[in-house]
């Protein structure tokens, strides 16, 4: 059973966080193992199986980003193997010049600036891949994740430097 | 729904009420404290925590090997600890789970005589009265103690209970918590973690939705975790923590600073278990004070060379700020990994009795921008949240508690570098698979390696456990495919099995944390080979050095308050900032950074001291004339 099947959900790329908690937590009551402590062992590890895939399920749908590149896979989108390797040239560019920009600002706002750009440039690469779902274009969806994945990282990175430039020296 | 038509009460499978297995099926919640136990029971949703004969509901977790034999628990193992310092262990609960080679990483003085052994298991062991005695067996006695009170509370039989863990603790210090449950005859419904609980308190209590974060600041452990309550679900979204930072280090830090004051005014002591205790002893209480108070005194007697010792609050909280500061990065820390912002919470529940030092509760409103919530009492909130757990467990109660593994599980891979497999954060229980492949041709086994940390380096991560997947068919290097499933179960703790998956080639194992009790070890302890008289050695010299440094603090401070003026604002800068450097280096747990920032502080104060000896020195010769000098110079 894929992870939108056993919540219940459509398989699509727009869910409503409040809407998977909600199917999540009401699943939950169901099944977690709190809930089996007096039952015989069978009952009490079905339970558990039952739960731990019921978890495995709300993590990777609550993330979007997670959400988009399990949505692909069911949808037979093959992905680069080692999740690192970017092979579109354009990416490969945009990266680079993001990076030394990312050298470069010495800032906390400078950083932060960056930082705004590469989550709105997020935003819009995953509104983009609805209708790239609803029109099954394989390879414009793998474009548009590695760009995501991509994306991603930067912001992780440019929110390590501004923690870094906001420590006092010492 | 919502509407007035329950005429009919259905429940979902597995929710159906249970009724109560009758007598004797009597479950409690414990608080089993690094500084104090508590032992809880509710009834019909409502908690209360059991109380002694003379009204107490705390029981200090100290633990007395009396010479006759005797175990005492609590009040009277308190009162043996000064007549017979070496019989009596506290703060056990910061060894649980810890190995010999560990013992050293742990914050602090341990004022204990660590065993030497050997054997397979590598628990660390602590010589009291006499025998080698683990950290299991020692809380297995305060867990009895606990048992005791609540069977001659509730007068029927006790052998079920929801235990509380710090959350931060790891995999071998949940499994020996279990154990030391089990050593008491307790059967442990659940393991909930100890700022999860409160909030459960919390939560039922007032009827709390939205986004809350709990502090918890114990004896010996800190945890800050972040939760979602919503509808009487109780989610945990994020957790941090350290096991190795509490209140007994802000008593420590009081206890150091009067050896070192001894040391000033010229009283030669031995700084050995005894002495430790008892000023550790007067530490606590003088920390007390200075909750409701402004300033306290005591009076210390070694080696009957008594002493008197001044503490103002002001003090006392440049004394612990350094390890205030790190509470509250880890809370920052664990905010920044949910993506949520201060703003956004609607309450901070304190919990832990150091939460009750005035420093904690204003910075941690500063921090958040509102004052925390203080209703319920810090000591016992843990407690009275296990009691309501286990009442829910057993009685079928609406409540959901889903909890996260604390700290992220993952394999050795190549050039020891961690391969994740179970995030940090990620609800339990869970079951999470990945694949790995041989590197070598005609490769038949694969060692498996399993650690737990944050960390990139296998080296840098705690090591729980080691297997071989054996009796892979040979094939070229990377045509296997052996599939790793880390099982993380609702106590939170951690079963790994391997697969290789074009043969079926299969192996479990149940995780017995490398520092752990091996279960068919319970009865007989085996010790260990390494050599713990080094990790004994390099506690003492620590503290050696962190009294050596509070000396010369004190002695600087002296000399500031006198002749101050004689220093320019930018030396006097330079001198405060160095001061600071070294307060905060005593606040760690690197001798060598003490030493360090020592040595830089007295090369910066050096320019200081010969200016006041000049000026010593004009003192001394004003009014004399001089011809009086030249006629002195030429006898």
């Amino acid at each position: 059973m894929d992870h939108f099947a056993r919540l219940g959900l459509p398989a699509a790329l727009d869910i409503e966080p409040a809407a998977l908690d909600r199917v999540y937590f009401a699943s939950q009551r169901k099944w977690h193992p709190d809930r089996f402590v007096s039952r015989p062992p069978e009952e009490r590890a079905k339970a558990s199986t039952e739960a731990a895939a019921l978890n495995d399920a709300y993590r990777t749908l609550k993330d979007p980003l997670s959400r988009a590149f399990y949505l692909a896979e069911l949808c037979g989108v093959e992905m680069p193997g080692d999740g690192k390797t970017i092979d579109d040239p354009d990416l490969l560019m945009e990266a680079m010049e993001a990076r030394e920009a990312l050298g470069d600002a010495d800032t906390p706002d400078a950083v932060e600036s960056l930082a705004a750009q590469a989550l709105q440039g997020k935003q819009e690469t995953l509104e983009s891949l609805a209708s790239l779902f609803l029109r099954d274009d394989k390879p414009a969806i793998r474009k548009a994740l590695l760009r995501l994945r991509y994306l991603d990282k930067f912001a992780d990175e440019a929110r390590a430097r501004r923690t870094n430039l906001e420590r006092p020296a010492s | 729904m919502g509407c007035d038509m329950s005429l009919l009460e259905i429940h979902e499978p597995g929710e159906t009420p249970l009724p109560h297995a009758g007598e004797g099926a009597l479950a409690v919640g414990i608080d089993l404290g690094t500084t104090n136990s508590v032992v809880a029971i509710a009834r019909e949703g409502v908690p209360a925590a059991l109380h002694d004969a003379a009204g107490h509901a705390l029981v200090p977790s100290i633990v007395a090997y009396a010479e006759d034999g005797r175990v005492l628990v609590g009040d009277a193992a308190r009162e043996l600890l000064a007549a017979e310092p070496t019989r009596v262990v506290s703060s056990i609960k910061r060894l649980m789970g810890r190995g010999s080679a560990d013992v050293r990483t742990v914050a602090g003085v341990l004022p204990y005589e660590i065993e030497p052994g050997s054997g397979e298991t590598d628990m660390v062991k602590l010589r009291i009265g006499g025998r080698a005695r683990s950290p299991v067996e020692i809380s297995a006695e305060i867990l009895k103690a606990l048992r005791a009170r609540a069977q001659a509370a509730l007068e029927k039989p006790v052998e079920r209970a929801v235990i509380t863990v710090p959350a931060y603790f790891d995999d071998a210090a949940r499994t020996a918590t279990r154990d030391a449950a089990r050593v008491a005859g307790l059967e442990v419904l659940r393991l909930v973690n100890e700022p999860t609980a409160a909030a459960l308190a919390y939560g039922l209590d007032k009827g709390s939705e939205g986004l809350y974060a709990v502090y918890d600041l114990g004896g010996g452990t800190f945890d800050f975790s972040l939760l979602r309550m919503d509808k009487g679900v109780f989610q945990v979204l994020a957790t941090g923590g350290d096991t190795a930072l509490g209140g007994d280090d802000f008593d420590r830090a009081i206890a150091e600073r009067m050896l070192a004051e001894r040391q000033r005014d010229g009283v030669i002591d031995r700084v050995d278990e005894t002495a430790i205790k008892r000023a550790l002893a007067l530490a606590r209480q003088m920390k007390e004070q200075l909750s409701p108070r402004d300033h306290t005194s005591g009076r210390l007697e070694l080696e009957g060379k008594p002493s008197f010792h001044a503490l103002t609050r002001p003090e006392f909280e440049a004394l612990i700020a350094a390890a205030v500061g790190r509470t509250l990065d880890i809370a920052r820390a664990v905010l920044a990994d949910a993506g949520v912002g201060a703003a956004e919470l609607q309450g901070i529940v304190m919990v832990g009795g150091s939460t009750r030092v005035p420093l904690v509760r204003q910075r941690v409103g500063e921090v958040f921008g509102k004052p925390p919530l203080t209703d319920i009492d810090p000591d016992e909130v843990v407690a009275l949240g296990a009691a309501l757990q286990a009442e829910s467990l057993t009685g079928g109660g609406d409540t959901l508690l889903i909890d996260v593994a604390p700290l992220s599980l993952g394999l050795e891979t190549m050039g020891g570098i961690v391969e994740k497999v179970v995030p940090r954060n990620t609800p339990i229980p869970v079951q999470l698979a990945q694949e790995f492949t041989t590197y070598q041709d005609g490769q038949t086994a694969m060692a498996i390696h399993v650690v737990q940390g944050e960390r990139e380096m296998v080296a840098d991560c705690r090591s729980l456990a080691r297997f071989e997947l054996q009796g892979i068919p040979p094939m070229t290097a990377g045509a296997a495919r052996i599939r790793v499933t880390f099982a993380v179960d609702a106590d939170g703790l951690l079963t790994v099995s391997a697969e290789e998956r074009t043969t079926g080639v299969a192996q479990r194992v149940e995780v017995i944390p490398s520092y752990g009790l091996s279960h068919d070890d319970m009865a007989e302890m085996l010790y260990d080979s390494l050599d713990h008289a080094e990790d004994d050695m390099i506690q003492r010299l620590l503290v050696e050095t962190r009294v050596e440094a509070r000396r010369g603090l004190l002695a600087l401070d002296a000399a500031l308050a006198k002749d101050g003026a004689l220093l320019s604002d930018v030396e006097r800068a330079d001198l405060d900032g160095a001061r600071s450097r070294l307060e905060a280096a005593i606040g760690g747990d690197d001798r060598d950074e003490i030493t360090a920032a020592a040595e830089a502080l007295e090369a910066l104060s050096k320019p200081f001291a010969e200016r006041r000896m000049d000026r010593g020195i004009r003192e001394a010769l004003a009014g004399v004339a001089v011809s009086d000098l030249e006629r002195r110079v030429g006898e």
